[in-house]
C-alpha cells in the first residue's frame, strides 16, 4: 500500500526559503499571495494490507526519522479506497 | 551481426540524427562491412563527436608543446601529471560544461565539477584544489542573474560535499554569452609519483568491473548535445540533463582511493561523456586489446534500457576498472564497506572487438580501430585574421582626475569583488589552504610538508577575439604573472578551448591562432601542456562567443612560508612597478577595460605579448620573493596600473601616495594594459632597482604606502580605500539581490 | 593526566570531510593521534573525549545529520555521554548531536539562503562548568571560520531563555573590525556553540582545526582546542 506523509515547519517557525518564494511571486505579478510555507513530501510503498495498522507504523517512522519533531509537523494520508 | 529483431535498418537519416555527417556513415559502412545496427551507430557517433574526438581541434592541438622533464603524464590520459619533487605528483585537468549549464544551471555546474574530480581521482590522486573559469552574459540579460546563481550554487553544492576546497578560479561577463554561458571547471589533485593508474586495458581474460552509481537514462547523446548549437529547440533537451549526487562521488572517490592503494587495480577510468562507451573503448583500444561486456550485468535503476541506452548513458559517479583476478574479492569488500555496486560485467579479450551481449544476443560486435584510429581529423578553412590598428591613447583620452576614472572602473563588473561567489564555495576543508580565492593565485600546501601548490585560471577573451595569437599568448603569460606575483613558478598548463562553430572560416581562424599563440607561450616559459578539453559549438542562433581559450597553470613554491599576497604589510613601504621604467609615461590603451567601458570599444589590437620580458621579469620577481626583497606583489593586468594599485591598497586597508610621469598621457599611464608587469611593495626599494638593473628587468619606483586610508594620484584630490572597497563590494550583491 | 594521555576518538560517517583535519589538528595539539571509529561499529573503546566532525554526512539528506544520528555508533556515543563522557560535535557534528538530542534546538538553512564560508569572531560566554569554556576566558575572542548552509540555531523561547539563564551558551557570534557583522547565518541570539546542561556536550557551528595556524588565518582554533584538551586532561 501506498502512504504518502507531507512534513511542514511547524507554524511559528520562520521559513525564510517561504518568504524568499513569496516575494518573487509577487515580483511576478502575483499580488494576491501571502504567506509561503514550503514542506516535503515522502511517498512511501507499505507492505501491509491494514489501513490503521500502516498508519501506525508510519507515525513511529515519523516520530523516529522522518519529522524532526522540534520544528515540523507531519501528517500522513493513505488512499484507503485503493486495494494494495 | 543483424540489427535485433524489432529495429528498423538504420539509415543515413538516422545517423545524421546523432549528428554524423555523410562521410562519416559512408566511412561507417566502409570499416564494418555492413549497416550498423542502432547500438553500434550511437557508438561511432560518441566517439566521432566533437567532444570525444576533437576532430576539428586535434591538428591544432598538436602544435602544442607537451613535454619537459616535469612532465610524467601529457594529453590523453584522463588528466595530465607533473613531477614536484619529493616523489610526488600533481595531477590535474580543466573540462567544460558549457551546453548542459546553460539548460540546467545548477546541475550542469554540479556534474562539471564531479567529473572533473572523477578524472584526477581516477589516476590516484586524492584532489586536492578546485577551481573554475565562468563566462556569464551582460548583467542585465534576462538570464543573467538565475545562471550565475544557479552555476555558484552548483558548483558550491558538488565540491563542499565532497569536501574538497575550491580555492580560485575567474568570472567574466559578456553579453556574446547572453545564450552560451562557459562553465569550465578544473581540478587538482597530488599522488605518488610511482602509483599512478593509467586507463589502457592490459591482460587478455582479466575481468572488467563497473562500480559507482546505477545506471539510468541520463544525459542521453550529451556527448553530441555538447557538439550542437543551440537554438530554440534547446528548452526541449531538458531530460538530457545528467544529476549529480556529490554525496555518492564522495564515497566512490574515497572506495576508488582505498582500493588504489592496493596492488588490485591495472587500469581505471571514469564514465564521463558517453559513459560506458567511452570508457570501455578507450580503455580496450589503449591497450591494443579488445573487450567484451553481458548489458544484462551492469547495474541499472530503470527497467527495460536498451543496449543503445546502456551504452550511451551519462549517468554520473560510475568507473570502469580491469582488475587483477585475484584481487576481486578483496576490491568487491571494499566497495561493499562504501555501500557502492561492484559488479564484474566482462573480461578484455585479444580480438581488437568491442562485443556487447544482451539478452542471450550479441547487441555489438565493431572494430575498436576504426572507432579511434578513423576517427574524423579535419583540417577546415580558416579565414586570414586582419590585423587590427594600434590605438593613440590621445584618441579616447580626457583631463579627467585618474581617481575619477578609478572610482568608475573598480566598481564595474569585471572589476569588482567576487566575494559574493566565493564565499559559497568552502575553500579551506582540508585544512592546507594558504591562500584562496580573491588573490591572484589559489596556494594550497602540500599535506605534511612545508611546499605549496599554487594553482591559477586565466584568459582575456576580448584579448582573443581582438588577436587571437596575441590573447592565447596572453592567456599563458597572466597565468604566470600569477603564479610568479605570490612567489612560484609556472611548471605546466591544461588548456579548455570554448570557441564558436569551427565550420566557420573566422572561428576556425580564431581556434588554430590561439592555439599556436598558446604554444608560442608555453614553449617559452616552459609550461608545457598536459591535459586539456575543447568545446566548439557555443553559439545561439548563429552568434559566437567571444573566443575564450583558459588557461589553468599549477605551479609550486618550495616553502610557503616566502609566499606573498598582495596586501602591502606596513606604511611607508616603496611600491615599484616591474616591467618598465621610470620614463614610461603612457600606456596601450587598445582592447583595455578603460576602452570598453569608457570608450565606446574602439576595435585595436590588444596589449602586445613579449614572451622574454614575461620570463624574465616573472623569474625576477619569484627569486625576489623567495629572497625577501618583496613583501607584496600583484600582477597588473584588468585596468592596468592604478587599478592594480588600488587593489592592493583596498587588500592591506592601507593608503598610497602615487606619484605620476610628467608629460604622456596620464590615462594612458595609469590604466593602459600593457602586459608583462607587476606592482610590488618593498622596503628597500634601492635595493630591488639595483637587482633589477643587474637582472635586465626594468622597473621604477612609483609612489609608497601611507597611513590615513587614502589613495592619491600625483597632485590629484585624494580618494579613500575604504570608499574604493564599497564600490567594489557592491556591486555582484546589488546585482544579485534582484530578486 | 598529559596531555598526550588522554583518549581522544573522532567518529567518521560516509560522506564526514573534516575528518583527516581533526585528526591533524588534535595530534599537533595533544602529541597523540586520536582513533578513528566507523559509524558502522556498535562499541566504542575507552575514550575520554568523541569528536563527531564537520562534513556532509549521508549527503544531509533528509535533514541534516539525521541520518547520521540513527548509526549505530551513536548509541555508543549517548552512552559514553550518559556516563559523563565528553563529547564535541563541530559543524555538521554539533548537526547531529542535535539530531540525537543531547543538546536542544535545530540548526536551520542560513538566514542568507546560500552555503557561507568565511572567517568569524567568536565570543566565549560560558557560564556553566564545562571543559569547554573552563580554560578561555569570558569575552575572550577568537577568529574561527565558518562554512555551512544550515548554521542557523534556532530553538523556542523556552529553550533559549533556559541556556541563557543555565550558562549553556559556549560561544556568540560577535561583531569585529577585522570580520565585520559577525552573524553569518541568523542564528538565535548570535549562538555559535552551546553545551549539555552538565557542560560536558558541546555543539558548535565555527571549524577550529581550521585555524590552527597563522599561516591556515588564525591559529585561535588551537587555543580553544588545546583549553578542551587541557582541561579534560586536569
Amino acid at each position: 500500500m501506498q502512504v504518502i506523509v507531507n512534513i511542514s515547519l511547524k507554524y511559528g517557525v520562520l521559513d525564510p526559503q517561504g518568504r524568499a518564494i513569496g516575494r518573487s511571486l509577487t515580483d511576478l505579478g502575483f499580488q494576491e499571495v501571502g504567506d509561503v510555507r514550503v514542506g516535503k513530501r515522502i511517498t512511501l510503498e507499505i507492505d501491509e494490507t491494514d489501513a490503521s495498522r500502516a498508519r501506525q507504523r508510519v507515525a513511529r517512522m515519523c516520530e523516529t526519522l522522518l519529522a524532526n519533531t522540534v520544528i515540523e509537523d507531519y501528517e500522513i494520508e493513505i488512499d484507503e479506497g485503493d486495494d494494495a | 551481426m543483424s540489427a535485433t529483431k524489432q529495429e528498423p535498418e538504420m539509415t543515413f537519416e538516422n545517423a545524421a540524427a546523432m549528428g554524423l555527417s555523410k562521410e562519416e556513415w559512408e566511412l561507417i559502412l566502409t570499416r564494418l562491412g555492413r549497416t550498423p545496427n542502432m547500438c553500434e551507430l550511437g557508438i561511432f557517433s560518441a566517439m566521432w563527436s566533437e567532444h570525444c574526438s576533437y576532430k576539428s581541434s586535434k591538428k591544432w592541438l598538436k602544435t602544442l608543446p607537451i613535454d619537459g622533464p616535469q612532465v610524467i603524464e601529457g594529453p590523453g590520459e584522463n588528466a595530465g601529471a607533473i613531477d614536484i619533487g619529493d616523489g610526488l605528483a600533481a595531477i590535474f585537468k580543466i573540462e567544460s560544461h558549457n551546453h548542459p549549464s546553460f539548460i540546467e544551471p545548477y546541475q550542469g555546474a554540479a556534474t562539471g565539477v564531479g567529473g572533473i574530480l572523477r578524472d584526477v581521482f581516477t589516476m590516484g590522486a586524492r584532489p586536492v584544489a578546485l577551481l573554475n573559469a565562468l563566462r556569464f552574459g551582460a548583467p542585465d540579460h534576462e538570464k543573467t542573474r538565475h545562471l550565475l546563481a544557479g552555476v555558484v550554487s552548483g558548483i558550491g553544492g558538488y565540491g563542499n560535499c565532497i569536501g574538497i576546497p575550491t580555492v580560485g578560479g575567474e568570472v567574466n561577463f559578456d553579453p556574446s554569452y547572453n545564450g552560451n554561458i562557459l562553465v569550465n571547471a578544473m581540478a587538482v589533485g597530488l599522488a605518488n609519483s610511482d602509483r599512478i593508474f593509467r586507463s589502457a586495458a592490459t591482460g587478455p581474460g582479466n575481468p572488467v568491473i563497473y562500480v559507482g552509481a546505477k545506471t539510468g537514462r541520463d544525459g542521453i547523446h550529451g556527448a553530441t548535445m555538447a557538439s550542437a548549437e543551440f537554438s530554440d529547440e534547446t528548452e526541449s533537451k531538458r531530460p538530457t540533463v545528467q544529476v549529480g549526487d556529490p554525496f555518492t562521488g564522495k564515497l566512490l572517490m574515497e572506495a576508488c582511493l582505498e582500493l588504489m592503494a592496493s596492488d588490485a587495480v591495472l587500469s581505471i577510468q571514469d564514465m564521463g561523456a558517453a559513459g560506458l562507451t567511452s570508457s570501455s573503448v578507450e580503455m580496450a583500444s589503449k591497450g591494443g586489446l579488445g573487450m567484451e561486456m553481458d548489458l544484462d550485468l551492469v547495474p541499472a535503476r530503470e527497467e527495460g534500457m536498451s543496449a543503445y541506452e546502456l551504452m550511451l548513458s551519462e549517468s554520473q559517479e560510475r568507473m570502469l576498472m580491469v582488475l587483477k583476478p585475484e584481487a576481486t574479492d578483496t576490491a568487491r569488500q571494499i566497495f561493499d564497506k562504501w555501500d557502492l555496486d561492484f559488479m564484474p560485467i566482462g573480461k578484455v579479450t585479444e580480438t581488437g572487438r568491442l562485443v556487447l551481449l544482451k539478452d542471450g544476443g550479441v547487441a555489438c560486435d565493431i572494430p575498436l580501430a576504426p572507432l579511434v584510429d578513423d576517427a574524423p581529423e579535419y583540417d577546415r578553412p580558416q579565414a586570414d585574421v586582419t590585423p587590427r590598428p594600434a590605438l593613440a591613447s590621445a584618441d579616447i583620452t580626457s583631463d579627467a582626475p585618474v581617481a575619477e576614472v578609478l572610482k568608475s572602473l573598480v566598481g564595474s563588473i569585471d572589476l569588482a569583488s567576487r566575494r559574493w561567489i566565493y564565499e559559497q564555495y568552502d575553500s579551506q576543508v582540508m585544512a592546507d589552504t594558504i591562500a584562496g580565492p580573491g588573490g591572484d593565485a589559489g596556494l594550497i600546501r602540500v599535506h605534511g610538508s612545508r611546499r605549496g601548490l599554487t594553482v591559477s585560471t586565466d584568459c582575456t577573451p576580448r584579448y582573443v577575439e581582438a588577436d587571437p595569437r596575441t590573447g592565447g599568448a596572453q592567456a599563458v603569460a597572466e597565468g604566470w604573472r600569477n603564479l610568479s606575483a605570490v612567489g612560484a613558478r609556472g611548471l605546466a598548463i591544461t588548456n579548455n578551448l570554448n570557441f564558436g562553430n569551427p565550420e566557420k572560416p573566422d572561428i576556425m581562424a580564431q581556434i588554430a591562432q590561439s592555439v599556436l599563440g598558446m604554444g608560442d607561450a608555453a614553449r617559452a616559459l616552459d609550461t608545457p601542456v598536459v591535459s586539456g578539453n575543447v568545446s566548439l559549438y557555443n553559439e545561439t542562433d548563429g552568434r559566437a562567443i567571444l573566443p575564450c581559450p583558459v588557461v589553468g597553470m599549477v605551479g609550486t613554491i618550495d616553502d610557503i612560508a616566502s609566499a606573498v599576497g598582495m596586501a602591502p604589510t606596513a606604511d611607508g613601504q616603496a611600491l615599484v612597478v616591474i616591467g618598465q621604467d621610470a620614463l614610461q609615461n603612457d600606456g596601450w590603451l587598445g582592447v583595455s577595460l578603460y576602452a570598453r567601458n569608457l570608450a565606446g570599444d574602439p576595435k585595436a589590437a590588444p596589449p602586445p605579448v613579449d614572451l622574454e620580458a614575461e620570463r624574465r621579469n616573472g623569474l625576477f620577481v619569484q627569486q625576489q620573493i623567495a629572497a625577501g626583497g618583496i613583501r607584496a606583489a600583484h600582477d597588473v593586468s584588468d585596468g592596468g596600473l592604478a587599478v592594480a594599485i588600488a587593489e592592493m591598497c583596498v587588500a592591506g586597508r592601507i593608503g598610497a601616495a602615487i606619484e605620476m610621469p610628467a608629460g604622456g598621457n596620464r590615462h594612458g599611464w595609469a590604466f593602459g594594459e600593457d602586459q608583462a608587469r607587476y606592482v610590488v611593495a618593498a622596503d628597500d626599494a634601492d635595493a630591488l632597482l639595483a637587482a633589477a638593473q643587474a637582472a635586465g628587468v626594468p622597473a621604477a619606483t612609483i609612489g609608497s604606502t601611507r597611513a590615513g586610508g587614502e589613495l592619491q594620484f600625483g597632485d590629484e584630490a585624494a580618494i579613500s580605500v575604504e570608499e574604493l572597497h564599497s564600490l567594489a563590494e557592491a556591486t555582484i550583491p546589488t546585482l544579485m539581490q534582484g530578486g | 593526566m598529559s596531555l598526550s594521555a588522554l583518549r581522544v576518538t573522532v567518529a567518521v560517517f560516509p560522506g564526514s570531510n573534516c575528518d583527516r583535519d581533526m585528526m591533524v589538528a588534535i595530534e599537533k595539539l595533544a602529541g597523540r593521534r586520536p582513533a578513528l571509529v566507523w559509524h558502522k561499529e556498535s562499541s566504542l573503546d575507552a575514550t575520554d573525549l568523541v569528536i563527531i566532525p564537520g562534513g556532509f554526512s549521508y549527503g544531509d539528506y533528509l535533514r541534516c545529520g539525521a541520518l547520521a544520528a540513527r548509526s549505530p555508533i551513536m548509541e555508543a556515543v549517548l552512552d559514553h555521554a550518559a556516563r559523563g563522557g565528553a563529547v564535541m560535535g563541530v559543524c555538521n557534528g554539533f548537526q547531529i548531536l542535535l539530531e540525537t538530542g543531547l543538546l536542544p534546538g535545530v540548526l536551520v538553512e542560513n538566514a542568507g539562503l546560500k552555503y557561507v564560508c568565511r572567517n568569524t569572531c567568536v565570543e566565549v560566554v560560558g557560564g556553566t562548568a564545562s571543559p569547554f569554556t573552563d580554560g578561555l576566558e569570558t569575552g575572550q575572542r577568537m577568529i574561527i571560520p565558518v562554512a555551512h548552509n544550515e548554521g542557523n540555531y534556532f530553538a523556542s523561547d523556552e529553550d533559549l531563555q533556559r541556556l541563557e539563564d543555565n550558562g549553556q551558551i559556549a560561544f556568540r557570534y560577535a561583531d569585529s573590525d577585522i570580520v565585520g557583522p559577525s552573524n553569518p547565518n541568523g542564528a538565535a541570539r548570535d549562538i555559535a556553540g552551546i553545551v549539555s546542561p552538565n557542560g560536558r556536550v558541546m555543539g558548535m557551528m565555527p571549524h577550529p582545526e581550521r585555524a590552527i595556524s597563522p599561516e591556515l588565518g588564525s591559529a585561535d582554533g588551537a587555543t580553544l582546542l588545546t583549553a578542551c584538551l587541557e582541561a579534560l586532561s586536569a
